[in-house]
């Protein structure tokens, strides 16, 4: 049986090595200053699906992403690693959303696909950790959904048989096609990429990096439909602009400070068994342990 | 049924005991009830209910909802989610809470996405506010203020939903207190009728198999916690900590690092992304004190630094700090509590 797979995936900043340079004196983020990379669970995510493609022969797997028009390296890493094509939904007025808008402008996205099978997507996006956007796009498409995969079992007759990891044990669901899964990061890791797709897709192009190619290039992509990236906006998905960006979305930021933590008054110690010992016996004496 | 705009906690429930998060949220919650002037509710959702009340009551609940029906124990998706948007749009509730747990976390943005209400996930903190919206100028009263670390950890954002009720928030285990509010404490009992609640065709995801194991170890509650970070090394100089642990009657905690060398398990980390602890007494061996970290212990009333390091960013918040390997410190912590007790 073939499938349409879409896997759900976001370009973020790495904010797993913050340094210093990182932060402006502000307190806001220099996002220059950190690299952008595929979300990690997305990648579990991805892995997922090509384990589905590679079971089920004729499969497709297409990346949906929202974001800046460069999130496409996202595109291109996943079709090296064994992604067919990929979509990045990119405007202005989709700026400054919430994970409610952000889902909203999703599940439009999706709607403007053709049918799919599964929706598979990592748990959550390192820069905001909220793990709400899966759940939404299912509710807003009107499926069910399955949150903290593992591992897909199997999927067959329309239905999907999936592992669970809860915080005190796993759990195995049996949920009906179409569905939303979104893959933790204790699921098996990504493939690497394959050198020999990489050469084949290295030009693979969204219609706004085609602009900025050489004419040779660019002839090139033109012979070639497989190096067509899409590139959708608000207006083509037909999202309404009241439930997009900034304006559409019910929760807003008003205020963002800087973590900071009133030092205290410590008191050093030399690792000598005098020292160590003595401050044995200040604990003992006033009963924080013993 | 009862008034509306009031605050309700959404309560979990594993083998008939209300979870702590829970518990957690409705001590917070009545906090911000009474600060608002409004009733505190608890929801629960499941199966043989008979008595939880007694379980919500001591912690300030004003009314306990029951939704009680065999197919709604072990929680699934959408019947719970039904139960709460269903009812929430009777009862209108000001600000709803629950706990950012795998069931929290999974039920928040499908209701949040159905009522279009905002929802904010993993706050540390809840206050109530006022707020000015900067473009329009229009000004709010007694909002919910999310406050939650973002990007990482690096910053904390306050968050509101001038708009949409119900303001939703997740909180994870451990970041509230859990105080008994009173004792003799009683309220109300609304037994609600599954079926009004509930669709047959919410029933679609069905569960085939599942181990629950109750968690063996509780460093949440620990009065003494013996923390290791990546500076241990490895599993086996783990081993030291358990023994420093088992003389104190001390818990062992982890950092993300150490949890994610494999040197120890995940339930023992803590940290923004693991438990919050507040020990008499930490001791943090072969931690560096990273943001997400310290978020998730400064409040412990002593902490002991062991690291290499002299300048290890959580020497600024030890009380104590022992500077060298721990290899060599830890065995003489032994010693002389051994020594020196009883
Ligand atoms: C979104 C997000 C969430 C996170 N959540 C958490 C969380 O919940 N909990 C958490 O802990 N982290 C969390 N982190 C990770 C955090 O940023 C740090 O990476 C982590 O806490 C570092 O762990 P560590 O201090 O053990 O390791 P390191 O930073 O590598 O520090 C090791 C320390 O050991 C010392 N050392 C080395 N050898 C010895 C020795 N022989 N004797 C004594 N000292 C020695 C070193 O001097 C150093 O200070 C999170 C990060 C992100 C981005």
């Amino acid at each position: 049986m073939s499938l349409n797979i879409v896997v759900l995936a976001k370009q973020v900043p790495d904010t797993r090595n913050v340094g210093k340079d990182a932060m402006k004196e502000d307190g806001t983020i220099n996002r220059a200053a950190l690299p952008a990379i595929f979300n990690p669970e997305d990648l579990n995510a991805l892995e997922q699906a090509l384990q589905l493609k590679d079971a089920n022969p004729g499969s497709t797997v297409t990346l949906l992403t929202m974001g800046l028009p460069r999130a496409s390296e996202i595109i291109r890493e996943a079709i090296y690693r064994g992604a067919d094509t990929g979509i990045v939904l990119t405007d202005r007025t989709l700026g400054g959303a919430d994970t409610l808008a952000t889902s909203y402008s999703l599940a439009q996205a999706v709607r403007k696909m053709n049918d799919f099978d599964i929706i598979l997507g990592g748990r959550q996006a390192i820069d905001g950790d909220t793990a709400q956007v899966g759940p939404q796009i299912a509710e807003k498409l009107g499926i069910p959904q399955v949150t903290y995969a593992e591992e897909i079992l199997e999927l067959k007759d329309g239905y999907v048989i999936v592992k669970r990891r809860l915080e005190h044990g796993v759990e195995t669901v049996k949920a009906p096609l179409p569905c939303v899964v979104t893959v933790n990061g204790s699921a098996a890791e990504c493939r690497p990429r394959n050198a020999q797709r990489v050469m084949k897709y290295k030009y693979a192009v969204s219609p706004s990096e085609k602009e900025k190619l050489s004419d040779e290039l660019k002839a090139l992509v033109e012979k070639r439909p497989y190096l067509n990236l899409n590139e959708w906006s608000a207006a083509y998905v037909e999202a309404d602009p009241e439930q997009i960006g900034f304006a559409g979305s019910p929760t807003k930021v008003k205020a963002i400070e800087n973590v900071v933590f009133t030092a205290k008054e410590s008191r050093c110690l030399e690792n000598n068994d005098d020292q160590i010992e003595d401050l044995i016996k200040e604990l003992i004496a006033n009963h924080t342990i013993g | 049924m009862t008034d509306n705009n009031n605050l309700i906690v959404y309560c979990e429930l594993e083998d008939g005991k209300v979870a702590d998060v829970s518990l957690e949220l409705l001590t917070k919650g009545r906090e911000l009830a009474n600060r608002l002037g409004v009733k505190l509710e608890a929801l629960v959702v499941g199966h043989n209910l008979d008595g939880v009340e007694n379980q919500l009551f001591p912690y300030g609940a004003d009314v306990v909802y029951k939704v009680d029906d065999a197919l709604l124990y072990p929680y699934t998706t959408n019947p719970h989610s039904s139960v709460l948007i269903n009812l929430f749009k009777e009862i209108k509730p000001q600000i709803c809470l629950m706990g950012a747990t795998c069931i929290g976390r999974d039920l928040g943005p499908r209701v949040s996405s159905a009522l279009h209400s905002g929802l904010t996930a993993d706050c540390t903190s809840l206050e109530i506010g006022d707020h000015t919206d900067p473009k329009t100028g229009k000004s709010y009263t007694d909002l919910l203020y999310q406050i939650r670390p973002a990007f990482g950890g690096n910053i904390v954002a306050t968050i509101v939903n001038p708009e949409c009720r119900p303001q939703m928030a997740t909180v994870r285990e451990g970041v509230m207190k859990k105080e008994i509010f009173d004792a003799s404490h009683k309220g109300e009992v609304i037994d609600l009728d599954a079926s009004k609640y509930v669709n047959p065709e919410d029933f679609v995801v069905e569960i085939i198999d599942r181990h629950i194991e109750k968690s063996k170890i509780n460093i949440k509650g620990a009065p003494i916690i013996v923390a290791g970070g990546y500076g241990v090394g490895s599993k086996e100089n783990f081993d030291l900590l358990f023994d420093l642990a088992n003389v104190l009657g001390a818990e062992v905690g982890a950092s993300r690092a150490a949890v994610d060398a494999g040197f120890t398990e995940h339930a023992r980390q803590i940290g923004q992304t693991g438990v919050t602890v507040r020990p008499k007494l930490y001791i943090a061996c072969g931690i560096s004190g990273q943001i997400q970290h310290i978020a998730g212990m400064q409040e412990s009333s002593i902490i002991i630094s062991i690291n290499n390091d002299p300048n290890a960013p959580i020497n600024t918040i030890a009380d104590y700090v022992i500077t060298g390997n721990l290899e060599d410190i830890i065995p003489k912590l032994i010693k002389y509590y051994k020594k020196n007790s009883k």
